[in-house]
């Protein structure tokens, strides 16, 4: 059977016949076959693949991938409760609007003539997180948080020449194997304990296992279990002592409340754009920034891009272009020293700068407070439920807490199954990644909960525990 | 006030339009056949472009042949240092001249000449000043020539005006003029001279940031230090490439000569062949090499030392070829050449080799004779 | 009324210019650009204000030093930024060679953004996902078609991390056999995407580049003098960057397992492929497809996107997990793969970048396996229609295979015209966006000289071809006879030649607007 294409496509200008005839004649050929002539006979497909039929208008395509998604069921038609690395904000119209353009959407690897607005939308991203981390460099996003961590204890491995990594016990499992990856075989991570009590790191632990092998300590804040992080300026002084980098995890849509890293001692801070402007995205809007201080010995190691403004030979109008374009770290060190760079996340990047444009200082700051005022609320509400501790740990939480199930006899398994039916996603099931909690789930609300929500929430654990 | 030097050989290139290929030690018979001064239009050319700044520089030049006339016709503000005496100015001149610049302190010395003028440079100045050549001469093997004067005259300015603030170290080459005359081109490395370098911006912004020429050279010495085999001579071959190995070893080095390391010491500096014989007589012995640029040449230019038989003893699987990946892309698909004069060698040296280009990075290249 | 005369071939452009300040120019105190919502009257009332429980070291002391700004002036100034943009939506995309930059079809755009996956959390029960549990499970499903792959991963997000996956699976591969030691070499080629070198360095590996013979293959005879016991693998785009296919692919593929090791392939040149040739066939045990190339989903500036990688039944279990999968009543997440210590573990959070992986589907339904093959035709005609046409001008060359076909690339030279003129590839590219039109020369270093690297894709009419080639033949005669307009340009872009010199120096680059502000003087 010969192989036929699909005349006249709406995506393909020269597939009608007319066109493709006048344009092989041009060449010399005769048919679409005489196409592909360096390829040998024996590495050629011999007849059509074996895939669906082809739809055969827009709108018998668009019917059938709804009728796909509408076999998902979202966070709107139901109450969500899941963080765990990927939060449930509002996200500002003006966002999707922005990031929806199709010259923003579309645009790749042009020149900062040509593509001017990227390159400025780009640097002023750069520059509002900057802000709010209290730093002066701010790169073009990287794929997501685990690799912008993964990435900053590479630097800072670079920096010091040492191999080893302290990070903390209590930390997010899939960002543990992705920093794993990508760290091996040159780098080892080495967990650090964290107080049973508080769920702090153990300041112990982290002074017997750091020494002078140590390229970083890795901390997060919040930490992935949502509490925040109290020995920020401890942890770093032990870091610096030791000679090794301080490296922070942050949640920027903390940073309008909490003190910016900067402020303990960080020398990199990391973390995702994720909750700043983009949908969840079944995962797909995850972004991470790396951020330092204006320093040659930092910026030199960054593998990503950093947009940097320049005059152009026109008085007062702006230019752009990439900083250190010739960066040259990756090739001056040995086994250690290497990274790449390549597409990532840059379309969040911008939408994260839209969202910081749009927010301002006052939206961070009560951004931060109602998320607070409201987990708070919500765990003083779920602990009043009896064999049910709101709160795992006695430290002070941000937007995330550990919900205690172990006295309720049910697993958080069974209790999410239930949760599901009542219309609400519980929290994520710590038993496999933390089996010393037992029976614990991590819970996240946000500015989207409204008190209703969380009565919802409540009323409905306490009927299924009891179920 | 920026200072520049300005150095005119007026006998460069005089001996091409006659036919002569060269001028040095021939001017007379140039001049008998009718060849007339070309370097001192084409260092006017270059002097054209900088009368845009004209007001921001002075001119420290020699007298009359030598820069001044040139200087004044294009209205500079001129500082002349010494009065040239003899009829004909030899390539005494040109390196008193240098010298002298490098006591005045000059911002940049522009010289208009050839492949022997840089030579001359070189010598007076090695590598202590930033010197740019206008091309002028018959002869333009070296890279310290910009591609025309206009180019000469463009750079310079861009660099007096701070707008070029990079600088290269490039190689200055000469062939053997009397075996050139005899038909037989054979380029040879004289040193290393500094010149400004202007990057080229608006380049490929879509993947991995390229390696420094700098930076890359020291990769690549890190991966050789990194692997370097106990008990074993490292023969050290000329060039800069070579070079950051011993400073990254902080051994004392010869950037023209042959050295040796045994055990990350030093055992020899700029040896002889007799020497290299004897040291490799009793050890197990590794050659380390990298092509002259742009001609791709292992063996054979400017470093004789390294002889047949020293390439014979040591063995082909123990020639390590070392050079960045830009040396390898300026060859442009050239094979690497060799030239040892013992043809039975050449042969044995025909085939591929791996060539380290970074750390942990390697390209396998061909050698042709 | 006159008839307006548009017989002239060259478009007469002019790109939007609104000198737009930087974002924190626009400040205004006291302007909000939303309101966010607050907690409840009675919430605070149980729990106060929430924030004075934050240990007092641990409170931000400052507001972040953020723009104030209205909502329409924070729109307006974004949208001028996005008229700025060259994107693919408005332009004739040929000049970004490598880039695969093509239709990006606008109901699969709609289609992404439903809220059925807008608002979905990767974390929900599988009950809750089966359509995008679906979609991903059937493009694993067609990807094996398309590559004669037996499983894939979406985890990585972009061809890069698929490279570092490929690259991650032949160390876990090596480990498990006790040989990661011993096999420490992965070789590629010069015209091979630099990322396949970069990314496997990130795994410790030696690289080991192949340079091309006199037809711009990979040359055999070198191949065969570094293929040992210590190659881990070959990583290899086949056509490389130049638009040559090897069509000895077989035997290098086979040389390699000759002695144990793993052959990869960077499928970021498939385009010209699809229903042509296959991974499987020419002997490969991995692949990968930038999905935002190939399969028409945005670029997005950057990303968001996503490099699928598939391999052998045999290296299936090295994978990052979860895989998806299908028990004939519904779909799953497959975690068994993480009982195998040597699996790789994870590449990137979650299921990788979900709305991609749908807009490859929603294209691939529009397309079928006809609908591919015509993709694959029409590009590989496209481009040979720009070959034949540019290589009649005096002034463009194009090293390799003199008189044959490309596949869906070509890079060329221009070696003579900056012979010539002084005018280099560079200058070039800036005077082309006075046309409207993206130029890209090459990666690093240029072995070939004053190059030109242009991918038509089969997005691009017979007309939009001709523009570009006149558009380029319009500017190679301005070099010959008046350069000082290229070297000046761009004239009618967004801005004018940029001084780039700051952007190098630790002392004056400003990479942050705070910083510009510290770093420049008035």
């Amino acid at each position: 059977m010969a192989i036929n294409g699909f005349k006249n496509h709406p995506y393909i200008p020269n597939s009608v016949p007319e066109v493709q005839e006048e344009m092989l004649r041009e060449l010399g050929l005769n048919s679409l076959e005489e196409l592909h002539e360096e390829i040998p006979d024996e590495l050629k497909l011999k007849e059509n693949m074996n895939l669906p039929k082809a739809f055969k208008s827009e709108y018998e395509l668009r019917r059938h991938v709804e009728e796909l998604l509408s076999r998902n069921k979202t966070c709107k038609e139901n109450l969500n409760f899941l963080g765990a690395g990927c939060w449930q904000h509002y996200v500002p119209a003006i966002c999707d609007e922005i990031n929806s353009r199709g010259e923003f959407l579309t645009a790749y690897g042009g020149e900062p003539y040509n593509d001017h607005g990227r390159f400025q939308a780009l640097f002023e991203y750069q520059s509002l997180v900057a802000e709010l981390v209290d730093m002066d460099i701010v790169n073009v996003p990287t794929m997501d948080w685990p690799q912008a961590a993964a990435t900053s204890v590479r630097m800072a491995s670079r920096i010091t020449g040492r191999k080893e990594i302290l990070v903390p016990r209590a930390m997010d499992r899939e960002k543990f194997l992705i920093m794993k990856n990508y760290c091996g075989p040159d780098l080892i991570l080495i967990e650090v304990d964290y107080d049973k009590e508080t769920g702090q790191l153990d300041l112990v632990d982290l002074k017997n296992k750091i020494s002078n092998k140590t390229a970083a300590v890795y901390f997060e804040n919040p930490s992935f279990l949502g509490f925040i992080e109290e020995n920020g300026q401890k942890i770093s002084y032990i870091a610096h002592e030791m000679g090794a980098i301080s490296v922070v995890g942050v949640d920027p849509s903390s940073l309008g409340v909490l003190a910016p890293p900067s402020e303990y001692g960080a020398d990199i801070i990391c973390g995702d754009l994720q909750p700043l402007g983009m949908h969840m995205n079944y995962g797909g809007g995850q972004s991470g920034f790396i951020a330092t201080r204006d320093e040659e010995k930092y910026v030199m190691e960054f593998p990503s891009r950093l947009f940097g403004i320049a005059p152009t030979c026109v008085d007062g109008e702006y230019g752009f272009g990439d900083v250190a374009y010739d960066r040259t770290s990756f090739g001056h060190h040995r086994e250690h020293g290497k990274e790449y760079v390549g597409t990532q996340s840059a379309l969040w990047g911008i939408t994260a700068g839209v969202y910081l444009a749009t927010m301002g200082p006052k939206g961070m700051e009560e951004l931060g407070q109602t998320i607070m005022q409201k987990s708070q609320y919500a765990i003083k509400r779920l602990s009043e439920i009896k064999g049910i501790k709101g709160s795992l740990f006695n430290s002070i939480s941000f937007k995330e807490f550990v919900v205690d199930f172990n006295e309720t006899g049910k697993t958080v398994k069974e209790i999410n199954r239930l949760l599901m039916e009542k219309g609400i996603f519980g929290g994520k099931d710590l038993s496999k990644d933390f089996p010393e909690f037992g029976q614990s789930a991590l819970y996240c609300v946000t500015e989207i909960h409204t008190k209703t929500d969380i009565d919802k929430l409540v009323t409905a654990v306490e009927q299924v525990i009891n179920m | 006030m920026k200072k520049l030097g300005l150095i005119v050989n007026p006998i460069a290139g005089m001996g091409g339009r006659v036919g002569l290929k060269g001028t040095d030690g021939v001017v007379k018979r140039a001049l008998e056949l009718g060849a007339l001064p070309r370097a001192p239009q084409r260092a006017k050319k270059a002097l054209e472009v900088l009368k845009e700044i004209s007001n921001e520089i002075e001119i420290v030049t020699y007298s009359g042949d030598m820069g001044e006339r040139e200087a004044k016709e294009c209205g500079f503000k001129t500082k002349i240092i010494t009065a040239v005496e003899n009829e004909f100015t030899t390539s005494q001149d040109t390196i008193n001249a240098a010298r002298k610049m490098l006591e005045e302190r000059v911002d940049l010395i522009l010289f208009a000449g050839g492949d022997g003028t840089a030579r001359d440079i070189y010598n007076a100045v090695k590598e202590e000043m930033v010197v740019l050549g206008i091309p002028a001469g018959v002869k333009i093997h070296s890279p310290v020539y910009a591609q025309s004067p206009l180019r000469a005259g463009k750079l310079a300015k861009q660099y007096l005006q701070g707008k070029v603030k990079l600088i290269k170290e490039v190689e200055v080459l000469d062939i053997d003029e009397r075996a050139y005359r005899n038909g037989n081109v054979k380029t040879r490395l004289y040193g290393y001279l500094n010149i400004p370098f202007e990057k080229r911006y608006v380049q490929n912004r879509k993947a991995g940031t390229p390696l420094s020429e700098k930076a890359a050279q020291n990769a690549i010495s890190l991966d050789i230090i990194d692997n370097m085999i106990e008990d074993t001579l490292y023969i050290i071959g000329p060039g800069s490439t070579t070079r950051p190995i011993m400073q990254n070893l902080n051994l004392p080095y010869t950037l023209l000569g042959v050295d040796l390391i045994y055990n990350k010491q030093i055992v020899g500096l700029d040896v002889t062949e007799k020497e290299l014989l004897k040291h490799i007589s009793d050890k197990p012995s590794k050659l380390i090499i990298t092509p002259i640029g742009g001609q791709g040449y292992l063996f054979g230019r400017g470093n004789q030392q390294i002889s047949p038989e020293v390439i014979k003893q040591v063995g082909k699987d123990n020639i390590i070829v070392i050079a960045t990946k830009e040396k390898i892309s300026n060859l442009q698909g050239k094979p690497f050449l060799v030239d040892t004069g013992d043809i039975k060698i050449d042969e044995m040296l025909n085939g591929y080799i791996r060539v380290i280009t970074g750390y942990k990075e390697q390209m396998i290249y061909p050698i042709k004779t | 009324m006159k008839r307006i005369d548009r017989n002239y071939k060259v478009r007469n452009f002019h790109q939007a210019k609104w000198d737009e300040p930087i974002i924190f120019e626009l400040s205004k105190k006291g302007e909000r650009g939303v309101l966010v919502p607050k907690a409840e009257e009675e919430i605070t009332a149980v729990v106060g204000d929430g924030v004075s429980k934050i240990p007092q070291h641990m409170r931000r002391k400052k507001a972040a030093n953020l723009p104030e700004i209205s909502q329409p002036r924070v729109l307006r100034h974004y949208m001028r930024l996005s008229q700025e943009t060259l994107g693919a939506d408005v332009n004739i995309e040929i000049g970004q060679g490598t880039c695969t930059v093509k239709y990006s079809p606008k109901v699969n755009e709609l289609l992404a953004r439903l809220p059925q996956i807008t608002e979905v959390h990767p974390l929900q029960d599988e009950s809750t996902v089966q359509g995008i549990l679906e979609i991903m499970y059937k493009t694993d499903l067609y990807m094996r078609e398309i590559s004669g792959m037996d499983r894939f991963t979406f985890q990585p997000s972009g061809g890069s991390q698929g490279i570092l996956t490929i690259a991650s699976v032949v160390r876990a591969y090596f480990e498990e056999r006790g040989e990661a030691d011993k096999r420490d070499e992965i070789i590629t080629t010069i015209y091979s995407h630099p990322s396949d070198a970069a990314a496997p360095a990130v795994k410790g590996y030696k690289i080991i580049y192949i340079h091309p013979d006199e037809n711009g293959h990979p040359d055999f005879e070198a191949f065969k003098t570094v293929v040992s016991e210590r190659t881990a693998a070959f990583i290899v785009a086949n056509p490389e960057d130049t638009g040559v296919y090897n069509p000895r692919i077989k035997e290098f593929t086979n040389l390699v397992h000759e002695f144990g090791g793993l052959c990869g392939y960077d499928q970021a040149n498939a385009n010209g492929l699809l229903g042509v040739t296959r991974a499987k066939e020419a002997g490969f045990d991995m692949c990968f497809f930038n999905l935002h190339k190939t399969f028409s989903t945005p670029h997005g500036c950057g990303g968001p996107a996503t490099g699928a990688t598939g391999v052998t039944k045999e290296l299936e279990k090295y994978l990052p997990a979860p895989l998806i999968d299908y028990d004939g009543s519904k779909y799953f997440l497959n975690y068994e793969i993480t009982n195998n210590p040597y699996s790789i573990g994870k590449v990137r959070l979650f299921n990788g970048v979900a709305p991609v992986v749908l807009k490859a589907y929603a294209w691939i339904m529009s397309l079928g396996s006809e609908g591919l093959y015509e993709v694959a035709k029409v590009a590989v005609l496209n481009n040979n229609y720009l070959f034949k046409k540019l290589m009649e001008i005096d002034c463009v060359d194009a090293p390799y295979i003199k008189g044959k076909q490309r596949v869906e690339q070509v890079r060329y030279t221009i070696k003579k015209l900056t012979n010539d003129t002084g005018i280099t590839t560079g200058d070039i590219q800036r005077r082309m966006m006075d046309f409207g039109m993206h130029y890209w020369t090459s990666h690093h270093p240029y072995y070939v000289p004053e190059p030109i690297t242009l991918e038509p894709t089969e997005t691009p009419s017979k007309e939009d071809l001709d523009e570009y080639i006149e558009t380029l033949k319009h500017v190679f005669n301005e070099a010959y006879e008046n350069p000082e307009i290229i070297k000046t340009a761009p004239h009618r872009s967004v801005c004018h030649k940029i001084d780039e010199s700051s952007l190098d120096n630790p002392d004056e680059w400003a990479i942050t607007w705070r910083s510009y502000l510290k770093k420049s003087k008035a």
